[in-house]
């Protein structure tokens, strides 16, 4: 790899590094950005067939152009900005929700050695970046100078606040037990053990000795990317759409490639953190991204199918979960895990 | 000129700048807002000493956290620049106090070489695999753990202060318990009677 590009890396001489930077990024981006589009029709094909209905089936076969017909019309939609509006905060409002859910993936491994920025505390960065998503909401929630908004970004702000604390907790019994805040190396610690050399793989990645941990991860995961059946900041009833009420076309745009780009970090680092990501479940067949992905897709599919079956929360219930039932049982178990490490029934020695 | 030392001046002006914004901003959404980005760019500036494990704890608890609760606090506030005036001149002997005091520990650092802060060696350039937030946390919990706990007991202090200060306890309140929703049995709520059908003669 390296041979074969030197030529080009010689015609762009001192400016290639960022040159080769820049060309990743975009090898990364543009497939997320296809992710997100036929996430938004996967999930209006799943929720279909869940309520016995088809689904979108007009644009192309099977509807397989929907999400570029609805690309199209939003991309072509009036951005109307109201009179009373901030009208720079209201423009920062999208761009500061799209910017940190496009950061996170940049240390984000899809295999070993396959990540743009292999940093030492990786996922202390994730977390950084990922707590200042709900700027976004909050901004354009006080910036569109409007009840409905506002009371949404509120609701926000409390709800991501809350989950991001249970989340932490979660990822510290993580990082207690693969000794590394490197997210490749979490992957690596995670395939070694007695199940790993008996071929059950599977059995050593993390889910299993972290469970409530990976539990209180999805479900907190579900929360801070106010997804169903957690979405009281758009809740419909309540709040007509909440922050985006007063967005429209593309702006509107970027908050819902924002959402759904967050839901993929969250599956993909669930993926990693606790699923072993590119390890392969079972030992004699080989390691690869595309386990990552079919982890990734598992998760999401988890994603679609709650927004399917449950409820919405009211507001005080999420808080309950978030805050007396979470926060407890991830403190305890961060307890377990240190206790368990050093004693004698230790697994990770 | 390096590439690092450009890195330096770029966040370098940019937080002065945000900074300046902070205190001279109207509109108090706007001046926490220029304060998040004065934070983020601190945050960079401690990544160029080698500090990441600092620098996006600062990221991550200030604006993560801190500036988040702020704004929270800030947007509902009604914004009556007239009332913000008031009392300037009752506020100023204090806040220039703080400020001569910021001046003088600024100067204390700025001029360094009069307060002999230059013989301070330069920190060795770190080896390849050296890890800033494992060193930091070996040293915390090592060599300063007593400082290092005392100064959680004073977090943890503060923390149940603040909140047996504001705590008001209303008698009124009516509160769902989950526990009691959850044992709710058919026999409590419904009553099967069996009776005679009633006929219209």
């Amino acid at each position: 790899m390296e041979a074969m590009l030197q030529p080009v890396a010689d015609l762009f001489g001192p400016t290639w590094p960022a040159v080769w930077t820049l060309l990743k990024i975009v090898a990364i981006i543009a497939p997320l950005l296809g992710c997100v589009a036929y996430l938004t029709l996967a999930e209006r094909k799943v929720i279909g067939y869940m309520q016995v209905r088809i689904g979108p089936n007009r644009v192309g076969p099977f509807g397989l152009l929907q999400p570029v017909a609805d690309g199209v019309k939003l991309l072509l939609k009036e951005i109307i900005v109201p009179s009373g509006a901030n009208k720079g905060l209201f423009i920062l409002g999208p761009i500061l929700a799209i910017a940190p859910s496009l950061a996170a993936w940049s240390v984000v491994p899809f295999g070993d050695g396959m990540v743009l920025a292999n940093v030492n505390a990786g996922l202390l960065f994730l977390l950084a970046i990922t707590s200042m998503e709900v700027y976004g909401v909050i901004v354009a929630g006080w910036a569109s100078n409007s009840k409905y908004p506002f009371l949404g970004s509120m609701r926000a702000a409390a709800q991501m606040v809350s989950y991001e604390v249970s989340m932490g907790f979660a990822l510290i019994c993580v990082l207690l037990i693969s000794a590394s805040l490197n997210l490749t190396d979490i992957v690596t610690t995670q395939g070694s053990g007695r199940f790993h050399d008996m071929g059950l793989s599977f059995l050593s990645w993390n889910w299993l000795p972290l469970f409530p941990m990976f539990v209180v991860y999805v479900i907190s995961g579900i929360a801070e990317t106010n997804r169903a059946p957690f979405d009281v900041v758009e809740g419909e009833a309540e709040v007509v759409a909440g922050h985006m009420v007063e967005y429209s076309g593309m702006a509107f745009a970027l908050f819902f490639l924002a959402e759904y780009a967050n839901m993929i970090l969250v599956s993909i680092l669930t993926s990693i953190l606790f699923l072993g990501g590119w390890l392969s479940p079972v030992g004699f067949l080989p390691d690869g991204f595309i386990w990552l992905a079919l982890k990734t897709a598992c998760i999401l599919f988890l994603f679609l199918w709650a927004r399917a079956t449950f409820p919405r929360f009211r507001y005080d219930h999420i808080m309950r979960l978030g805050w007396k039932v979470f926060i407890p049982v991830t403190l305890v178990w961060v307890v377990v895990v240190a206790v368990w490490m050093i004693s004698p029934l230790s697994i990770w020695k | 000129m390096e590439f690092k030392t450009f890195v330096f001046y770029f966040l370098s002006a940019i937080l002065v700048f945000a900074a300046l914004r902070v205190i001279t901003a109207r509109n108090p959404v706007h001046a926490a807002l220029f304060l998040v980005l004065a934070f983020f760019n601190a945050g960079g500036i401690w990544l160029l000493l080698h500090a990441e494990f600092l620098a996006i704890t600062l990221v991550m608890v200030y604006v993560g956290a801190v500036m988040v609760l702020f704004l929270f606090v800030v947007m509902m506030l009604d914004i009556n620049l007239e009332r913000l005036r008031q009392g300037f001149w009752s506020y100023l002997p204090v806040g220039a106090l703080i400020g001569i005091l910021l001046v003088i520990e600024m100067a204390m650092v700025l001029g360094g070489r009069y307060f002999g802060l230059d013989a301070m060696p330069v920190p060795p350039e770190p080896m390849a695999g050296f890890s800033n937030t494992r060193e930091l946390g070996r040293v915390l919990y090592t060599d300063y753990v007593y400082p290092f706990e005392l100064a959680s007991l004073v977090l943890l202090v503060a923390m149940v202060a603040a909140v047996s200060l504001t705590l008001r306890k209303r008698k009124n309140t009516k509160y769902i318990d989950p526990s009691l929703q959850v044992s709710v049995k058919r026999e409590g709520r419904v009553e099967l009677v069996k009776m005679q059908a009633e006929k219209e003669d």
